[in-house]
């Protein structure tokens, strides 16, 4: 049995002094309140409309909750001064990464990363070679998924660099958090999360072509039926911007417009909630009806900036994440701060003799695959999964990578029998501009199943305020 | 503002204001067949379904006209788009797609009012619960009105709801003011009697302007004063009269390099109907009046469309 690191106990059950002032609070208050706050917290989530579709189910159950629970996750000051360090550093060494393959690739003329590796890969954007974006800045918004594994022990699980999403469920659970128990706010000093909005919106202008002093900055969706449309809808009003779908666009003399009541307005900013296939049928994919013609050449021509923009996926591809350590010492010269999980690469002989001989113990993924579809957990998985699994690697070993399952922390969670340790991850969101900026804390996810690691909603995860104490 | 955007405002505020109307025709409709006055008691649910133009959708459904069948079609089935369950459910996607542009207020009321619908579907209308549920569908309107105005910054978000809100009421109010006309042709002889007065004071309180017309005229009710009450008169909320005014001057507010032909149509159906006299409506008749009305506010609602909302010149 593998020791497994509980947020609010220490292993002799004692409450660790980050959960001091909630331990108390807890035992102070009756069951029965808790049970009415909690009744009323999916009351509110359902008349707000706090929901995702889930792909797959069928249009009339395709809206539904993501179960919140009321025991918050709580980090220690120092701690998340560490982790916040890490992230800078990562997201700063990912961007340089990013600027370099698609311009001068001084990263394989060093002989760190193999070219094949990189300009082999299906991620990598041939069209982005040579174009200058506003500040070298490539993935304005980066949600870094961590698990703790022990004290002060974080692991990067992946970097989300194309169009990461949870962040509204931060701020919501954060606001129902502070309706419900007002009382634990006043108790100690949380750091406030609900300026997140305003950071982006600076974020974004700073990015703004040709140092436009009252850019237009537009949030793009493709549309109501996506499972982040909520997502898209809230941030959009949370920075008084408008909301875009496709059609509202258009390019004419490499500018890109929206269509108004008033006739045509220049758009100088998109934070694009869309995949990099879908931008533009001209560029990219024919059948998208989702984008705008001509908005890549408007971009190639530094008319107007993406957020994120085109071709980031190749530095947040699980095949490169084996080597975000080696692009830290390269590009920032020094040692990382947040550790990667050991990660075999299954398109490697030796590596895919090592997995398929321990195969129920690994965690398998597709390289390109996301959101907890496709993949494999040893530990939990059945003979017959493992047998069909091993079929599917043996076919086609370097569209997967192995890692050991580890243990995830826990924190304490409402369940059906009380109150139970489940296992959680934390998504904090890195806002990279003219400077990188962050909320403290980010989005908790829960695996409400027991013993299960698999957090992602579209798998029956649930969301926690994350509280990052103030000294 | 995004043309989209508006477009989505303007239909939001539309299929609310649709949904509450259909309850008060469907109200009025309800009280008349309560007189059984004619031998031919399903009349009124037949003129009900002309009126609203939603005869061939019922036809295709349908092979005969029953009250139940059509309290049903008209209130639940998600089959027929005039439904008071299509409207509101059509007015929540319209929220849906523009969250953005409307305050959280206005859309957690469509959102709820779209879930309590919802269990309405379920449970079903039961026969002592009719007037409960009309109750609930204009009071959900007025909720969502009160939350728009209490809440919502005026800018052109604020005009193109209010747009959607009097255009489709003019609509409405003149359906309402002509289901008498049709109910009334059969039975001629009635006119004047008990069966007529009825029939006005039921119509009047559809529109909530039975106590307006009592205090404005004091007197019995006559078809003149009903007709005048509800077109002409620019003091009463729901008259045409109103509703144009509105439209009128919310169309110069927005204004826009494209509204010179939209503004021109809008002022002069307003000056017409500020100018106009009840002599003059029953000159021409009122049902062809209404009639002509309607194919106007229809053009206006058209013009709005490609004024605003689709653009052809990049």
């Amino acid at each position: 049995m593998k020791f497994i690191y509980d947020e609010m106990r220490d292993p002799t059950g004692g409450v660790r002094t980050n959960y001091n002032s909630f331990a108390n609070w807890l035992e102070a208050t009756s069951p029965d309140v808790i049970a009415r706050k909690r009744r009323e917290a999916d009351l509110v989530f359902h008349r707000v409309g706090i929901t995702f579709a889930v792909y797959g189910d069928n249009q009339a159950n395709a809206e539904r909750l993501i179960p919140f629970d009321i025991v918050p996750r709580i980090i220690a000051a120092q701690e998340w001064q560490l982790i916040e360090a890490g992230l800078r550093q990562r997201v700063k060494a990912l961007n340089a990464f990013l600027h370099d393959v698609y311009h001068d690739q001084e990263i394989i003329k060093a002989g760190r990363i193999p070219a094949q590796q990189i300009l082999g890969n299906s991620q990598y954007r041939k069209e982005m070679q040579g174009i200058d974006v506003p500040g070298n800045i490539y993935a304005h918004i980066a949600g870094v998924d961590l698990v703790r594994a022990g004290e002060g022990e974080y692991y990067v699980l992946e970097d989300n660099l194309r169009t990461p999403s949870g962040v509204s469920y931060m701020l919501e659970d954060r606001k129902m958090m502070m309706r419900l128990f007002p009382e634990l706010f006043s108790r100690q000093a949380i750091a406030p999360v609900e300026h997140y909005p305003d950071l982006l919106l600076d974020n974004l202008r700073s990015v703004a072509p040709d140092n436009e002093e009252y850019p237009n900055v537009v949030v793009m969706t493709p549309g109501q039926f996506n499972s982040a449309y909520f997502e898209h809808a809230f941030l959009a009003q949370q920075m008084g911007v408008e909301l875009v779908e496709g059609n509202d666009l258009f390019v004419r003399d490499d500018t890109v417009y929206m269509r108004t009541t008033h006739g045509p307005r220049r758009v100088h900013v998109i934070y694009r909630r869309i995949d990099d296939d879908f931008i533009d049928p001209l560029a990219f994919r024919k059948d998208s009806v989702l984008g705008v013609p001509g908005l890549f050449s408007a971009y190639r021509a530094g008319r107007v900036t993406l957020a994120n923009a085109v071709g980031t996926g190749i530095a947040d591809d699980k095949a490169m994440y084996i080597h975000v350590p080696e692009m830290i010492r390269f590009y920032c010269g020094e040692e990382p701060i947040l550790s990667n999980v050991p990660t075999y690469d299954l398109g490697k002989t030796k590596d895919l003799k090592y997995a398929l001989d321990h195969l129920a113990e690994l965690v398998v993924k597709e390289v390109h695959g996301s959101g907890g579809y496709g993949m494999l957990v040893g530990p939990a998985a059945t003979q017959d999964e493992l047998r069909l699994f091993r079929e599917k690697i043996v076919a086609e070993p370097s569209r997967y990578i192995a890692q050991p399952t580890l243990a995830l922390s826990t924190c304490p969670t409402f369940v059906e029998s009380g109150i139970a340790p489940r296992h959680i991850d934390l998504r904090p969101f890195v806002l990279s501009g003219k400077e990188i900026t962050m909320v403290p804390g980010g989005l908790t996810r829960v695996a409400l199943k027991e013993g299960s690691l698999v957090v992602n909603s579209s798998q029956g995860g649930g969301t926690k305020d994350t509280w990052v104490l103030e000294n | 503002m995004l043309s989209s955007t508006a477009d989505h405002l303007f239909w939001m505020a539309r299929s609310m204001e649709r949904a509450e109307n259909t309850a008060r025709m469907l109200d009025v409709t309800y009280r008349m067949s309560l007189l059984k006055h004619s031998m031919d008691t399903f009349n009124e649910w037949r003129a009900m379904l002309s009126i609203s133009g939603l005869h061939e959708d019922y036809e295709a459904l349908h092979t005969e006209v029953t009250p139940a069948k059509v309290m049903y079609f008209m209130t639940l089935d998600a089959k027929n788009p005039g439904s008071i369950s299509s409207s509101l459910s059509r007015a929540r996607e319209n929220a849906r797609a523009v969250r953005g542009a409307i305050t959280s207020e206005m859309w957690e009321a469509l959102n709820h009012t779209w879930l309590e619908m919802r269990e309405h579907q379920a449970r079903g209308i039961s026969e002592d619960g009719i007037s409960a549920f009309f109750e609930w569908v204009k009071e959900r309107s007025h909720l969502s009105r009160g939350i728009t105005y209490g809440t919502l910054l005026q800018d052109d978000a604020f005009r193109f709801l209010r747009l959607g809100t009097f255009l489709e009421r003019a609509d409405n109010t003149a359906r309402i003011l002509d289901v008498k006309y049709h109910i009334l042709l059969p039975s001629l002889a009635d006119v004047g009697g008990a069966v007529d007065y009825y029939q006005w004071s039921a119509l009047l309180r559809s529109v909530s302007s039975l106590e307006a017309y009592r205090k404005t005229y004091r007197d019995v009710i006559t078809p003149m004063r009903v007709a005048e009450l509800l077109v002409l008169r620019a003091d009463m909320p729901r008259s045409l009269a109103a509703c144009m005014f509105e439209v009128n001057r919310l169309i110069q507010e927005i204004n826009g390099p494209r509204s010179g032909e939209l503004a021109r149509r809008s002022g002069l159906l307003n000056a017409e109907l500020r100018f106009g006299t009840v002599e003059g409506i029953f000159d021409v008749g009122l049902h062809e009046y209404l009639n002509e009305f309607l194919a106007r506010i229809y053009e206006l609602g058209d013009l709005v469309n490609t004024t605003y909302f689709w653009s052809t010149d990049e």
